[in-house]
């Protein structure tokens, strides 16, 4: 009987030592500290791990409630334009303010605006800082728009949504439609998110432009190790004890819960809002080691590999997201980056680049058909010969009691 | 003793079809009552009405002592008023052990943040070895409810309602594919369970009816046909027609 804290769980215990030893290892080999790992592939595996977090959220929602939602890459984007906003601006206050220091007479307030606003909105015809950057200099406020923008569009997004009992197949159309939205809106360039162009130099921390970027993608990969293992945690106690429970009965059966006395469309908003939340702060770590955001990332295919990797690592446990994410994600940027050696059959020279997405959406396939469980199905297989040889024993003592 | 609740003339139609028409029924407080009724008397109609699954189009139900109306509460409101429900089919969530599934079902706080922050108490513990004592299944509370056989998993959504602690109990077809044995022993679960509260069991199977020993409503199409004792029914020539004519 589970009276113990979470932390104690034995996927919990593996999941974090694993961590632990994964960021020690990659720390003291990384380029910063001597090693032979490149920036670039700290910052990968940086990156593997937020796409890690992320989906830890989507199995939440999906794999445990139930809620096929195909818009949680919206979220992720969100999260990372809003800590962008900061990054962008910083810098370039810093910047005009630098340049203005050799001036004769000091830039008064509204010169340094102006020169910021054309800074960074040039590029799509503009000077005026538009309203949103409102609080762009302030760092405590964008990281709380990090958490209270996703949070803020999930709640009404899902309010509206669960509240008409939208589910199913059509749940997942509408958080499709959802991130198709907010991706066209962004990509215009009248509505100060520059547009096309996204946010650019995020990998400059302002203020600490002196540190060379190997030290830099050190420090945010150690960040998102430790986001990951404090959302797993988070995720563990959410999922076992009651609400686990719950939530696990709306995903199988959510008219029962329904009739027990459980207003199911509260756990589900909750549920969805939180792993919104979840999902914008992993974007708000993502951001600044890939370096640039655009509104492409929004694009609706990108929710759906998040769903994808899920499904192949294994929905209904956390670990198993965590697996497909980086296992997926990985194997990804190895295909995609041309390392992978292409195969020449003599009449037709598979290229993988191109070949790759056919490879996974057949593996997709293959993987929901035969192996519903995913790749974390294997710890199945192989903890099952234990399992099966004690139940005989339990019936025949039965047997014996009665 | 007074009534717990009223149905007065209700009405509900789907696509023309009248379900229900002009239903009026109303159960005491601790009363044992069978509802029984040819295919598409509108059985399931009525207690979809009772538990906010559908909405009548006109006529009123009412519960209680203040005479609440339940026309406009949700599913999840109304079984937290105290109607507890029962399905045909017997839907328990497979996935998890019969005591998660009694545990989910103890009448508790139900939202979000009092499921989350949710901790076993030695009393809760008790109550659901008590319950599991109650329908049978004390040796099979670690045991996934999936694995459980048919009657076992009926048994298991009634203990689920009697961990609910309600008012009324609305029981569908409670002894459908169960051997003789494990009717027995459900007419025992259920007239045990109406001695301190109210339990409706709609159900097909004469025999049982008679074990439950109780006062019969029967409908047809959509309304009350007769009602008072098993034997005063069956002796009525409308339902003797009902059933055996035609």
């Amino acid at each position: 009987m589970r009276t113990r804290s979470v932390i104690y769980q034995p996927h919990v215990i593996v999941v974090l030592s694993l961590l632990v030893v994964f960021t020690v290892a990659i720390v003291s080999f990384s380029e910063a500290a001597g090693g032979f790992l490149s920036t670039s592939l700290v910052k990968t595996l940086g990156m593997t791990l937020c796409l890690c977090l992320v989906a830890i959220a989507m199995d939440l929602v999906w794999g445990y409630t139930g809620i096929l939602s195909l818009g949680h890459f919206a979220f992720f984007g969100l999260g990372g334009y809003m800590i962008g906003m900061w990054l962008m601006y910083a810098r370039t206050e810093q910047i005009v303010i630098e340049a203005a220091a050799g001036a004769p007479l000091p830039p008064t307030p509204q010169e340094i605006q102006d020169a910021i606003g054309t800074q960074i909105f040039g590029v799509v015809g503009g000077s005026d800082i538009p309203a949103i950057w409102m609080f762009a200099g302030s760092l405590p406020i964008q990281l709380l728009l990090v958490v209270l923008v996703p949070g803020v569009l999930a709640l009404i997004f899902g309010w509206l949504a669960f509240r008409s009992r939208v589910t199913g197949v059509y749940l997942s159309i509408l958080t499709q439609a959802l991130t198709l939205a907010l991706s066209l809106y962004l990509f215009q360039n009248e509505n100060g998110l520059r547009g096309n162009n996204g946010l650019s130099g995020l990998q400059i921390i302002p203020g600490a432009e002196d540190v060379p970027q190997s030290r830099i993608s050190v420090y945010f990969f150690v960040a998102s190790a430790v986001a990951l293992g404090l959302g797993y945690v988070l995720s563990a106690w959410l999922v076992s004890g009651k609400f686990g429970s719950i939530i696990r009965g709306i995903r199988d059966d959510e008219a029962r819960v329904r009739f027990l006395g459980y207003s199911v469309e509260h756990y589900k908003l909750f549920v969805f809002t939180l792993t919104a939340v979840i999902a914008g702060v992993a974007g708000a770590l993502y951001y600044p080691q890939a370096g640039i955001i655009n509104p492409a990332e929004m694009a609706p295919i990108a929710s759906i590999y998040l769903a994808v990797w899920v499904a192949i690592g294994g929905r209904g446990r956390l670990y198993g997201a965590v697996i497909g994410a980086a296992f997926v994600s990985l194997l990804s940027t190895w295909f995609t980056g041309g390392r992978a050696p292409d195969i020449n059959l003599g009449f037709y020279t598979i290229h993988w680049v191109d070949w790759w997405q056919v490879l996974l959406g057949l593996s997709f396939v293959v993987i929901t058909v035969y192996a519903p469980k995913g790749i974390a199905g294997i710890f199945d297989v192989l903890s099952r010969p234990a399992k099966t040889s004690a139940r005989p024993v339990k019936t025949a003592e039965k047997a014996r009691a009665s | 003793m007074s009534t717990l609740l009223e149905v007065s003339a209700v009405s509900v139609s789907f696509d023309g079809f009248k379900a229900i028409n002009d239903l009026s029924f109303d159960i005491n407080e601790g009363e044992l009552r069978a509802i029984i009724g040819p295919n598409g008397a509108g059985k399931t109609t009525f207690m979809d009405i009772i538990t906010g699954k559908t909405r009548p189009d006109k006529g009123k139900v009412t519960w209680g002592e203040t005479n609440i109306s339940l026309l406009r509460k949700t599913e999840a409101q109304i079984a937290r008023l105290g109607i507890g429900r029962k399905f045909q089919r017997p839907t328990v969530f497979e996935d998890q052990s019969v005591f998660d599934n009694l545990v989910m079902a103890l009448k508790k706080d139900r939202d979000p943040v009092s499921a989350l922050f949710y901790k076993r108490s030695t009393v809760d513990i008790d109550r659901v070895n008590a319950l599991a004592a109650e329908i049978n299944l004390s040796s099979q509370l670690q045991r996934k409810s999936g694995e459980l056989s048919h009657g076992q998993k009926q048994w298991l959504e009634i203990g689920m309602l009697l961990a609910q602690d309600p008012r009324l109990l609305l029981v569908d077809e409670p002894a459908a594919g169960m051997t003789v044995a494990e009717r027995r022993h459900t007419t025992d679960i259920l007239r045990e369970a109406a001695t301190t509260r109210a339990v409706i069991v709609v159900e097909h199977d004469m025999d049982f009816v008679r074990q439950l020993d109780c006062r019969v409503t029967v409908l047809h199409e959509g309304s009350v046909l007769a009602e008072g004792s098993l034997d005063h029914v069956t002796n009525d020539p409308r339902v003797i027609e009902v059933y055996l004519g035609r």
